[in-house]
């Protein structure tokens, strides 16, 4: 018999997932449950869809906002601080699956996942976030970036869940894009993402977060390109250095979506376009 | 497990695993088969049901999660004796032909029309995105929808625009 | 006459017989229980005691099945494994050929990766699923050929000794078609390459089988139960008597059910004959994509010679289909093919030649359209690249090189009458001349781009094929008073019991509602012939029309011989009924006079008649993503009558978007024949947002042996919008990108990037 557990809290689930590291925690099910009809019986879920703790989005000092792990796309595009101060999140969200998928995915499990096309976490890479996790053990706080290690693999124990992302105040001014290149318009998993923050002090480039999606085995910040671009003005000879420098920092593959060259050609097409954007 | 859950505007309780998915629960259990299924993946739409007034795909909830909640079939979208006017609409304008693509696309449409009754054709397009259909070429459903949205709410289905009326 | 409809208006066609329901937009008959979800389709079904099938599969492309082993460690006795040994009859599913097993027997080779090779069937899904994992094939494994240019060179044998599944030579005109060539102002040539299609219907193929003394019971999701009781019958050793053959409404088919049904059918009643019970067999979604057939990938090398003023002096044509690993419905496919290579363009000079070829991948067989899409891509493709280089219009080349009435096609068949090919070229030229294309600024990241498209489709079979189908069909008055269409063809959401309905009514002279088309079952309906290509309306259609006037005619007697000649029909149906019981009248499709066809020389006439169409694709392209926007799409087809025209509409539609899909974002990739992208994530079909708002024009130049002037419209929409929209491209891109980039398909962002990368 595979249990099935609805903790009524947060501390419960944080019980929950120590007493049964095998359990699979679940929250949109929109991973997890997929082609699931012949696979059998889970061990066990935990589920924290809806769990009140987590599906919040609350105000941090200075301007910021902390999301609940399960905060759904569709809960975070109907937030208008999030579509005011993050549009990049904002963009990304609704462009994931679907209404369907939007209703019931949740950025935390988006996260857990980590699949190196997850829409929403170039997003949040580029917004430079933090992932806030917790356990019986109690909680940390670990900069998105660095929670990141591996092919669907992330810094999170077998007694922890994902909590939270904290998203930071952007620098005022600072221009966000948001780009998704899917097999098509919708309901599509991405050949390519881009998501750039960046700001101007003096009409030189004195911040700048680029974040791109399914070009390696995880979801990456094109630091090269970037730094190609700190303390330059954006023109087309800024950008072509950066796109250069580009192409030697990202890795990105052929499979039955897409090809490597493709890929490259269009990352750097967006990144060139976002550049003379500014 | 059992689970509470009200269906159609009836209070049931479901006795099953919770793990299982509500698709299979739906059909096998409760013999609500106009309900389909088209992939089990969540890629066409054609298992979608309104779970607490929004649209999801019934292949990716697993029914534990459904304890409490309040869930719409195709079942319960028509009332007693008279279709909802997007079902009406749906078959005047041409939108449904196989017909399996049609009970999920009807509540996507009905849930879509209670969330932005203004959508434009665009909009609604996007908001559909989820629903696949192989038939129609998507342009008779999208007819369908608009004539359905032009007709003021709460209008009696003799209203609703005809095919051809501009 | 001519209806344009744009999203929503006017699709009532105008000027009807009073009391006719023919050509009104009629609610679907149907429509109810599919909005409501009643409509109950074989997934939908449970039997007493019945059990679920799945299937064993190959696994490998080529090899020799050693043995089939089941592990130890299970416990077997709740499952039931079926393999070639169990089988009654022949070991084959009947078609064209006998080439293509059941089930792989030990010894025998396996030709492609998704072969079944054994049938499991137990009491739940799940355990059948566990069984499947436990049965372990031993296999010794071949090299093996994998495309239709690679199968040519016979190294690997798939078929035969040289791979060649069939041949077509199409002549027309005295002399050798090089000189002829040679002599032209211009020559273009082109290579053609096509990609797989995956038909993509929503519903997933399925069949219940169940066995009563003796007689077996086939009901599932279709297009021609009569292919499938004669597959059966060979198969189980029966005659037709004991197998019935019942259609549930059906998901969506666009050839995708018109024969693999039958392997399907067969393989659950073994199932249920050896377990006892009935046995039910869907497939998944990843089995149906692997498994089942699929648009025929093909190589067309096209010549076309014209004059400095752009008249087509000559055309060469070699076509390649890749048929896959079996026979099935290829040669077929192949015909239809060839016989629309030349285009609908008048030349004295023509030359088609057509090969498929076998390879080992799953058989490519039926997906509307049915060989024509090919053909006419790589036409038009050259038709586009004609005008192009001679400066003129896209609608004066073609103006100057359509034919008409009178004219004669590549196989000397001289058109006589319900020819749209003016009317359809010049509804749409009078869109593009009302819709400028917006004017591209250098520095923006997109381009603007606008194709036409112009093509044919003949309705019906090829040659005599429909005087050797002889389809029947049944008008009957039931005892109840209501009347009754009885035929073989299947809705499989295309219409065809609301079209059938309109069509008897108005013959009848009664209201819709009394008249009932139901689902076929091999027991209750004549064979009509398959549901394919194009002919349920013109054909089927027809023998209804003819089979009602003829019960009309007998209800009048009746009446004006029993004293009722003043009541309406109706009540005078209902009178005899009363009196006389059920009477039925039965009608056999006669073909036209006139129809000559030459199945060794493949001249005369190949269709009785052809629809026409013509299509504007306008379209705008991301420079920085390559990705394709489709902003307008207007469709001028011309289908003789509409019988019903929301109806016809919608196919006309659907086709559309099928054909665009197949045109940008439609691919199967095969790794070592094995479908890579077996799922919906990947396997890609276009959504509501990829589909653009549609204009449709339906144009009306009537078939006089067609019911009301009815010809077929099922196909010809997916013919042409597909290399409209690569013309779009092109144009959009004319100084960026390289003309051949264009030439394969999809065209898809990526082969955009390639294109204008070969052009800097």
């Amino acid at each position: 018999m595979s249990e099935f557990i609805s903790p009524r809290n947060l501390a419960s689930s944080l019980e929950a997932r120590a007493k049964h590291p095998e359990y699979v925690p679940i929250a949109g099910g929109t991973d997890h449950m997929v082609a699931s009809k012949d696979r059998g019986a889970p061990a066990g879920m935990i589920n924290l869809f809806g769990l009140s703790e987590l599906s919040e989005v609350s105000e941090l000092e200075g301007g910021g906002l902390r999301i609940g792990a399960c905060v759904t796309y569709a809960r975070v595009l109907d937030d208008e601080r999030v579509a005011s101060r993050f549009p990049v999140l904002s963009s990304a969200c609704r462009e994931v699956g679907a209404s369907q998928i939007q209703a019931r995915g949740t950025l935390g499990g988006n996260i857990a996942t980590s699949s190196p096309v997850g829409d929403s976490l170039p997003a949040l890479l580029a917004l430079g976030a933090t992932i806030c996790v917790a356990s019986v053990d109690g909680e940390r706080r670990i900069p998105y970036e660095e929670f990141l290690l591996g092919y669907r693999k992330v810094d999170l124990a077998g007694n922890e869940l994902i909590v939270a992302i904290e998203v930071p105040v952007q620098h005022k001014g600072a221009v966000q894009t948001w780009r998704k290149v899917g097999t098509r318009r919708a309901q599509s998993i991405s050949k390519l993402t881009m998501a750039a923050v960046a700001h101007l002090d003096d009409g030189k480039i004195a911040g700048i977060r680029i974040a791109l999606g399914a070009v390696a085995d995880r979801t990456v910040r094109a630091k090269a390109a970037e730094a190609a671009l700190l303390g330059q003005s954006p023109n087309d000879e800024s950008a072509t250095r950066a796109i250069k420098a580009l192409a030697g920092e990202i890795v990105p593959i052929d499979d039955v979506r897409s090809n490597a060259d493709y890929r490259l050609g269009v990352a750097q097409n967006l990144v060139r376009r976002f550049v003379l954007s500014l | 497990m059992n689970i509470d859950v009200t269906i159609n505007g009836e209070s049931r309780t479901i006795e099953t695993e919770g793990h299982r998915r509500l698709l299979d629960v739906l059909r096998e259990e409760l013999g609500l088969v106009g309900t389909k299924e088209g992939c089990g993946e969540g890629e066409c739409g054609a298992c979608t049901v309104l779970l607490n007034g929004e649209p999801v795909n019934s292949c990716l909830v697993p029914v534990g999660q459904l304890q409490g909640a309040s869930l719409t079939t195709i079942e319960g979208m028509a009332g007693s004796e008279s279709l909802h006017i997007i079902q009406d609409t749906l078959i005047r304008y041409g939108g449904a032909q196989c017909g399996i693509c049609t009970p999920g696309v009807a509540l996507c449409a009905k849930w879509a029309l209670e969330k932005e009754p203004d959508a434009s054709k665009e909009r609604l397009r996007e908001l559909l995105a989820g629903n696949i259909c192989r038939c129609t070429g998507y342009q008779a459903i999208v007819d369908a929808i608009v004539a359905a949205q032009e007709s003021a709410p709460e209008t009696s289905l003799k209203d609703a625009k005809e095919p051809g009326d501009e | 006459m001519v209806h344009s409809s744009k999203s929503g208006e006017e699709v009532t066609a105008k000027g009807s017989v009073s009391q006719s329901s023919v050509g009104k937009g009629l609610p679907r008959v149907d429509g109810d229980a599919k909005v409501r979800g009643t409509a109950r389709y074989v997934d939908d079904l449970k039997l007493p005691n019945m059990h679920h099938g799945m299937t064993k599969r190959s696994a490998v492309p080529h090899g020799i099945l050693k043995g089939i082993h089941k592990r130890d460690g299970f416990d077997w006795s709740q499952v039931v494994v079926v393999t070639a040994e169990d089988i009654p009859g022949r070991n084959t599913i009947v078609l064209i050929e006998e080439d293509q097993p059941a089930l792989v027997a030990i010894g025998a080779p396996i030709r492609h990766h998704d072969e079944a090779v054994a049938l499991v069937a137990a009491p739940s899904r799940e355990l059948a699923h566990e069984a499947l994992t436990h049965l372990e094939l031993e296999v010794e494994e071949m090299p093996a050929v994998f495309t239709c240019e690679d199968a040519l060179e016979a190294k690997v044998k798939v078929y035969g000794d040289d791979n060649i599944l069939k041949t077509y030579l199409i002549e027309k005109g005295e002399g050798d078609i090089d000189a002829k060539l040679a002599a032209c102002d211009h020559v273009i040539e082109g290579l053609y390459r096509t990609q797989a299609q995956e038909q993509m219907y929503i519903e997933p193929q399925g069949m219940i089988a169940s066995w009563d003394e003796g007689r077996c019971h086939i009901v599932g999701s279709m297009q021609c139960p009569f292919y499938i009781q004669k597959a059966m019958c060979t198969l189980l050793g029966l005659d037709a008597e004991h197998l019935v053959v019942e259609q549930a409404v059906t998901g969506g088919g666009f050839g995708g059910k018109e024969e693999y049904p039958s392997m399907i059918a067969g393989h659950a009643a073994l199932l249920a004959r050896e377990a006892g019970v009935p046995v039910k067999l869907i497939y998944e979604r990843d089995e149906d994509i692997a498994a089942t057939t699929k648009r025929h990938p093909s190589v067309v090398r096209h010549r076309m010679g014209f004059d400095a003023d752009g008249t087509i002096r000559a055309i060469d044509v070699d076509v390649l289909f890749d048929g896959g690993a079996y026979q099935t419905l290829t040669q077929v496919v192949l015909s239809r093919g060839v016989l629309h290579a030349a285009g609908p363009y008048k030349c004295e000079n023509t030359r088609v030649r057509g090969r498929a070829a076998a390879t080992n991948t799953p058989p490519h067989g039926a997906f509307r359209g049915f060989g024509a899409p090919q053909t006419t891509f790589a036409y038009e493709r050259q038709t586009q690249k004609a005008a192009k280089l001679l400066g003129m219009s896209p609608f004066a080349f073609r103006e100057l090189n359509m034919l008409r009435d009178g004219d004669s096609t590549a196989t000397s068949q001289i058109l006589e009458g319900s020819v749209g090919s003016e009317a359809v070229l010049s509804a749409v030229k009078e869109v593009a001349e009302a819709y400028a294309l917006p004017a591209d600024d250098e520095n923006s990241s997109v381009r603007h781009g606008r194709g036409i498209s112009f093509y044919f489709h003949g309705a019906g079979f090829t040659g005599s094929g429909e005087a050797r189908l002889a389809g029947r069909a049944t008008v009957a008055l039931a005892v109840d008073g209501h009347f009754e269409v009885r035929s073989s063809s299947t809705d499989i959401g295309q219409g065809v019991q609301t079209m059938f309905t309109q069509i008897a009514a108005t013959a009848l002279g009664v209201e819709p509602d009394v008249v009932r088309v139901p689902s076929p079952a091999t027991d209750r309906v004549p064979d009509s012939g398959p549901t394919v290509a194009s002919r349920t309306c013109m054909v089927v259609g027809r023998v209804v029309n003819q089979a009602s006037t003829a019960l009309r005619e007998r209800i009048e007697a009746w009446a004006r011989e029993n004293g009722f000649g003043d009541m309406p029909l109706r009540q005078a149906a209902t009178a005899m009924a009363k009196v006389e019981g059920e009477i039925a009248e039965t009608v056999q499709y006669a073909p036209p006079a006139g129809i000559v066809w030459d199945d060794e020389m493949y001249t005369g006439s190949a269709y009785p008649c052809y629809g026409w169409a013509a299509c504007m694709v306008d379209v705008k392209v991301d420079l920085d993503t390559y990705e394709v926007t489709i902003d307008r799409c207007v469709h001028a087809v011309d289908v003789g009558k509409a019988i019903n025209p929301v109806v016809v509409k919608g196919q006309i539609e659907g086709g559309t978007l099928q054909s665009l899909g197949w045109a940008l974002w439609e691919d199967v990739i095969y790794h070592d024949g094995k479908v890579a992208n077996d799922r919906m994530t990947n396997c890609i079909v276009p959504t509501f947002s990829d589909a653009p708002e549609m204009h449709t024009i339906i144009v009306e130049e009537p078939f006089a042996s067609g019911p009301y002037g009815a010809k077929g419209v099922g196909e010809i929409p997916m013919d042409g919008p597909c290399v409209a929209a690569v013309g779009a491209v092109e144009d959009a891109l004319s100084s960026l990108a390289r003309s051949e980039g264009f030439d394969v398909l999809p065209v898809s962002p990526e082969a955009i990037q390639r294109a204008m990368r070969l052009e800097s």
